[in-house]
């Protein structure tokens, strides 16, 4: 979602996009025209006049579970928001009976919180699981 | 999902739909309620409701209007950018 009109979207995928990403952009390219939904979700840039780059995670009952903001030079990282939905998908599923720790991906052990994990994370976590 | 709108010279336009809607769920974020910075009060937090909205969108070949609540039962990736044509 940016300022951009739905044309101006249309033209972009079409002379651009689709020459990264074969078919172009597969999901809804929406349009902001005010910032009036970047306001709404505190992204719009009121001195530059342009939504920054946020990034929601909404569940299934339209609760947001994370975001983030960048400003406009730097790019996000695609997989990371995958790992971040696999991992709300996981904790979702268990209804909260487990937790993904630090470097948590798929595959990867997960902590199941309660009164016999107090002080004992590190018996199953290892710091270097944060870095491999 | 998305109804195809009728395009004509005007540009179309969308935006907020209703009230925000405050709904706790604390069991899921551990009573996290870290909210975005705002002046005059935070209208996003965690684990709190995303607010609607209903916006003009170019999907596929054809111009459609998307609400975002049409999506509720899936998983959303809901992205803000600067602009087309921007290079990052």
């Amino acid at each position: 979602m940016s300022m951009d009109s739905v044309f101006v979207h249309k033209i972009w995928n079409e002379v651009e996009i689709s020459k990264m990403v074969s078919g172009g952009v597969p999901f809804a390219m929406l349009s902001d025209a005010g910032g009036r939904v970047g306001s709404l979700y505190d992204v719009y840039d009121i001195d530059a006049g342009v939504d920054t780059r946020g990034r929601f995670i909404i569940d299934p009952d339209g609760v947001i579970q994370g975001y983030e903001v960048l400003t406009p030079p730097v790019g996000r990282n695609v997989l990371e928001t995958l790992r971040q939905i696999q991992a709300f998908q996981l904790v979702r599923q268990s209804k909260g009976a487990e937790a993904t720790p630090s470097g948590w991906r798929p595959g990867k052990p997960t902590l199941k919180p309660g009164p016999d994990l107090v002080g004992r994370v590190w018996e199953t976590w290892k710091t270097s699981m944060a870095f491999d | 999902m998305p109804e195809e709108m009728k395009v004509g010279c005007a540009r179309p336009t969308g935006g907020p739909v209703g009230e925000e809607q405050p709904q706790a769920r604390p069991e899921e974020t551990g009573g996290a309620e870290l909210s975005a910075k705002r002046e005059g009060g935070a209208m996003i937090k965690l684990g709190r409701k995303a607010p609607d909205f209903v916006a003009p969108a170019y999907h596929q070949g054809k111009f459609v209007s998307v609400k975002l609540s049409e999506y509720l039962g899936k998983w959303i990736v809901l992205c803000f950018y600067p602009g087309d044509f921007t290079f990052v």
